[in-house]
């Protein structure tokens, strides 16, 4: 069994050259046929549970996730699939957690919504809206406290404004100058209302009364997305305390699986397609020369092969053992 | 290649949609991500976009049909493709290992659908409660409340070590809150028992005794403890379970023949009494008519699985009832022999504590006192008890003749709780069916 | 060995494990500059400094979350909810986050987190601040949850929190936050989780108690003596792990249990621990197990409705003779 590795670029210089708009390119796509391939998988039942699809979203990930370095670290929310793979979790392993396997990343306890990968820094998937802003802070502040130069990188969904964690997180995080990136992915929904009818004001605004710095930027252009959490990256690691981005995008299906998307109308998610990451970070490299026709088939059947590879995988990952229930509810001491 | 189109899992609580609309027609090319049909679960009308390109080659499922999640729904394939036509079939999505609340159990599903499951009719709650093996312990189920109604108050260490000790735990005093025996109540009743076993102690209560009256006697005698415990048990049984009572003539002539037959040849302990033969047809009529094996209790009849059936022995002190247990695998000579050293051990005190207390029928039979009918009071908890009398030689009418035969009444006492006159016409008439054919008795 | 109060003995807990451990920092409401509501961490700012003994802005699910994420990132922080009344609002952290980490991501992540909170009720500080709720912590897996009950359980029980992988409830009654008692001077006194005490041998009867009610379990002892009772009192000081086997060991040689705790009884810890002495002790019990709780209802102020609510000696010593 071969494993599909996303290879990381060891350092990230600041304008993105040819071979690293190609790597871009190459993961948004994973990410999209991934998250196809989830759902159909979900149709046949071989996912359960509640699976949240990340498409439309891509350039929020790769772009940011591509803006750390190897000893940051990362907690995000439930719709976590897309975050995994940009960062590097093994998409086989990712696609083995979703089938609930032993193969899976976090050994087939936690699904779709709790992927860890501590060895990439990654540290989990939050499925309650919220509660990972404050874990951030406390990431960033042991940081700070052991000398370290890791950035903690946290990312949420529009819906989290309103919860009294993101408060007490922004407040604490800039009290104590702790190294943080709040990454607010806005994809205009929380779950079927409306961000315009669930906050009194603007996301940015909220997050500079907290005194740190706050930009909103475009979250369907990759090349954006990368350019400004560099920028933060930057700002936290040079002890100036958190930093705040809000990245505009849109989430083509539904919230899970089970939503009929009553909530709005067709016209508006094609509106969004029409600016289509992929096809925009696309038409960016041909126009330049950097990809023709045949690059780009190459791009989609390097995918497709990986994603079917990942299904393979997981479906051959085998169930694990029930004599497993009880084991790892207590950490055991280390050394003594 | 052709590809099968299933009904989708659109939810963690789908387990079935309805088809609304079938967007794409047979023939039409359909490309990934294009509608191709409407689902309708319980929650809403969702879309369904195809995961392969292809032509629409075959619908399955016609719109309006409800049909649960996995099952093949349409075919995709190739254009130039011919696709056998298929038959609607059962789910192809794999059955998950475990299921949530609100989900039957993979077992529950195995080959029936849910609608089956409905149609069928609930099992009777006899049959049901066949399976369950009621065997009280001892002093539970066998003895009773010395507070009036239900069971003896006993705590569990208490009764653990009567158990292991064979003590009658309707011998003993209470002494904790309510009357219930306790630990040290146990242990002191064993301590007592070893120092003068043969005599059991007058522990009447201290009350006033009632003042000389013209009848003549002096004082109170006190009660023994058996005394006490059969007067309980006989006023509960005839307090709480109504009885009613069927009696009969057996005729015995056929029976007795068959006894001196089998006693002929046979040792002194190998000897068969009539009461011997009388258990025997009871153990084979009981294992047909179970609501005469059975106890009553509020929340059901309890069917007992084994048969232990309790004879009465009378001894000076009073009347015992222990069991022989398991009759309904014995023979015949095998309850002749256990039914002897029952007796033996009756009257030397080394009864099993389970001998005393797991009884599920009684027997009592007054033969030996030429008493001609006896109609016995139920021991409780049990639902019935057959009382015989003596083998006498009478006048029968038989083939229109009057001639002598050797007749044997009995008389049946049951709880009517539990089982109905007829039923017991039934049971009663087995019994006699099988002594007045005695040959079945030695199968 | 020293005579100190609970909240001494508490405070040199914390000062000679930050001593031993530079990993481990306190943060909490009014810890630092006021000293603690409670006095624990009273003069550890000026020993420690602010990196180390930080005050907090009055946001428990925020603090807890950061107490977290820095464990999950190697520090042993401590986090002082002021009072476990305030542990409603942390909830999520506690629940969701600390007590599952470690199995949800497959044993990749640890959370070695000490959560103090104080407890209880008697101070006519009414229904929203008089909670016993380490019943409630006790139900979830994951978790340790600690009650001490003397001076010298509850440092050896909060070093002991500090080794350990795991996030650990460290519940502190406010009734014996003054208490004395001796404590060892080792620096190394631990008092290993999960093994109950048996703070008074006895034949007729097991007293169980843990935190605040194991007093009037051992006032009750005292009354039930001069009645000729001679009862054995259980301190479980840990509720998670629990020592069922000491107290299962103990109702075997008396054959009667009598809980008391500061909790309601109606769905509370008596009713866990009374299952679990039915399920493994059943035939040796000579009555059934009794339970001596706080009543069912919210604390009421009045110093005689508090009192009436409480579990006391007397309470105790009548569920004992109810089952002679």
């Amino acid at each position: 069994m071969t494993h599909q590795q996303i290879s990381l670029p060891a350092f990230n210089p600041p304008e993105p050259g040819n071979e690293q708009l190609g790597m871009f390119l190459y993961q948004m796509q994973l990410l999209r046929r991934f998250e196809e391939k989830t759902g159909e998988m979900y149709t046949k039942g071989k996912i359960r549970g509640f699976l949240h699809l990340y498409t439309g979203q891509e350039a929020c990930a790769v772009g940011a996730l591509n803006a750390l370095r190897e000893q940051d670290r990362i907690v995000t929310h439930y719709r976590d699939h897309g975050h995994a793979l940009a960062r590097g979790v093994d998409a086989n392993r990712i696609m083995a957690e979703l089938f609930g396997r032993v193969d899976g990343v976090s050994g087939g306890r936690g699904g779709s919504m709790h992927l860890y990968d501590v060895s990439k820094g990654f540290l989990g998937g939050y499925a309650i809206v919220a509660a990972h802003l404050p874990l951030a802070v406390g990431l960033g502040l042991a940081a700070k406290m052991q000398n370290e130069d890791r950035v903690a990188l946290c990312i949420f969904g529009d819906g989290s404004v309103g919860e009294g964690e993101f408060h007490e997180a922004l407040n604490l995080s800039v009290l104590w100058k702790t190294p943080v990136i709040f990454f607010c992915e806005n994809n205009l929904y929380g779950m079927g209302v409306r961000f315009a009818e669930s906050l009194s004001t603007q996301i940015p605004t909220l997050a500079a009364a907290y005194n740190m710095p706050a930009v909103s930027i475009n979250g369907m252009d990759v090349l954006e997305v990368y350019r400004e959490t560099q920028k933060a990256v930057q700002y936290c690691s040079t002890g100036n305390g958190p930093y705040f981005i809000e990245a505009m995008t849109y989430r083509y299906r539904g919230h899970s699986m089970a939503d009929p998307e009553l909530y709005r109308l067709k016209d508006e998610i094609e509106q969004y397609r029409k600016r289509d990451a992929i096809e925009a970070l696309k038409q960016h490299m041909m126009e330049r020369g950097m990809l023709d026709e045949g690059g780009w088939q190459d791009v989609v059947s390097r995918v497709d092969h990986a994603v079917d590879e990942a299904v393979a995988f997981a479906d051959a990952s085998p169930e694990p053992g029930l004599d497993t229930l009880y084991d790892r509810l207590m950490a055991e001491p280390a050394n003594g | 290649m052709a590809t099968e189109v299933t009904m989708p899992q659109m939810g963690a609580d789908m387990t079935e949609g309805t088809l609304v609309k079938w967007v794409k027609q047979v023939g039409d090319q359909v490309n990934r991500g294009e509608v191709l049909a409407e689902i309708e679960t319980d929650k809403a009308t969702v879309e369904l976009e195809a995961f392969e390109s292809g032509v629409l080659k075959k619908l399955v499922v016609e719109e309006g049909e409800t049909v649960p999640v996995g099952q093949v729904i349409a075919i995709l394939g190739a254009a130039d493709e011919q696709v056998e036509g298929e038959t609607p079939r059962q789910p192809a999505a794999e059955t998950p290992a475990r299921r949530g609340h609100g989900e039957a159990s993979a077992r529950q599903n195995a080959g029936t659908t849910t609608a089956q499951r409905e149609e069928a009719p609930p099992p009777a709650p006899e049959t049901e409660q066949m399976h369950v093996n009621i065997t009280p312990g001892p002093g539970g189920a066998g003895a009773d409340g010395a507070s009036g109604g239900g069971r003896l108050r006993v705590s569990p260490v208490a009764r653990r070590i009567a158990e292991d000790a064979g003590l009658d735990l309707a011998r003993v005093t209470g002494t904790g809150p309510d009357g219930r025996i306790l630990r040290r109540d146990v242990e002191a009743a064993i301590s007592g028992r070893q120092a003068e076993p043969a005599a059991p102690t007058a522990t009447a209560p201290a009350r006033p005794a009632p003042a000389a009256s013209a009848k003549g006697e002096a004082a109170a005698q006190p009660l023994t403890r058996m005394r006490q415990a059969i007067a309980r048990r006989m006023s509960q049984s005839k307090q709480t379970a109504p009885h009613y009572y069927l009696t009969l003539d057996i005729d015995m002539t056929e029976a007795m023949a068959f006894r001196s037959q089998l006693n002929a040849s046979a040792s002194e302990e190998q000897k068969v009494s009539v009461n011997d033969l009388v258990v025997k047809a009871c153990a084979l009529a009981l294992e047909r008519h179970p609501k005469f094996n059975a106890e009553f209790s509020e929340s059901g009849l309890r069917m007992h699985a084994d048969i232990n059936i309790d004879i009465g022995i009378a001894m000076d002190e009073g009347l015992i009832a222990p069991a022989i247990l398991g009759c309904a695998g014995k023979t015949l000579g095998q309850i002749a022999r256990e039914s002897k050293d029952l007796v033996a051990r009756a009257k030397s005190g080394a009864l099993r504590a389970e001998e005393y207390s797991d009884g599920t029928f009684t027997i009592t039979n007054l033969g030996a006192y030429g008493v001609e009918t006896l109609i016995g009071i139920i021991n409780p908890p049990q639902a019935a008890i057959l009382g015989v009398g003596s083998v006498m030689p009478q006048p029968a009418v038989r083939d229109g003749q009057v001639v002598v035969r050797q007749l044997m009444k009995v008389a049946l006492s049951a709880d009517h709780r539990v089982s109905d006159g007829a039923e017991g016409a039934r049971f009663i008439k087995e019994i006699q069916s099988l002594l007045e054919n005695p040959v079945s008795l030695a199968l | 060995m020293a005579e100190l109060r609970m909240r001494d003995a508490l405070r040199e807990a914390l000062r000679e494990e930050m001593i031993r451990d530079p990993r481990i920092f306190l943060m909490g409401e009014d810890i630092g500059a006021y000293g603690g509501s409670y006095a624990v961490t009273k003069g550890l700012l000026d020993e420690f400094g602010e990196d180390r003994v930080k005050d907090t802005p009055i946001a428990e699910s925020g603090i807890v979350g950061v107490g977290i994420g820095a464990a999950m990132a190697g520090l042993r922080p401590m986090v002082e909810l002021m009072t476990i009344n305030f542990s409603f609002l942390a909830l999520d952290q506690i629940v969701n986050s600390a007590a599952k980490l470690h199995y949800m991501s497959n044993g990749q992540i640890s959370v070695p987190l000490v959560i103090r909170m104080a407890s209880g009720g008697g101070s006519q500080l009414a229904a929203t601040h008089s909670h016993s709720l380490e019943g409630l912590y006790a139900h979830f897996p994951g978790l340790n949850v600690v009650c001490p009950s003397n001076s010298a359980d509850a440092k050896g029980l909060l070093k002991r929190a500090f080794r350990d992988e795991n996030t650990t409830i460290f519940i502190e009654h406010t009734a014996i936050y003054g208490v004395k008692g001796e404590v060892p001077d080792d620096p190394d006194f631990l008092v290993e989780f999960g093994k109950a005490n048996i703070l008074r041998a006895g034949t007729d009867v097991t007293i169980v108690g843990y935190s605040g009610s194991v007093h009037p379990a051992l006032r009750a002892a005292a009354l039930l003596e001069e009645d000729g009772i001679d009862a054995e009192v259980i301190d479980l000081r840990t509720l998670r792990p629990l020592d069922i086997d000491t107290v299962v060991a103990s109702v075997k040689k008396t054959n009667r249990a009598v809980i008391v705790e500061d909790d309601w009884k109606f769905g509370g810890f008596g009713g866990e621990l009374s299952a679990q002495i039915m399920e493994r002790a059943f035939d040796w019990l000579d009555a059934p197990v009794a339970r001596v709780s706080g009543k069912d209802v919210p604390m009421p102020y009045n110093r005689n409705l508090e009192f009436a609510a409480l579990p006391s000696e007397e309470d105790v010593a009548e569920a004992v003779h109810a089952m002679m």
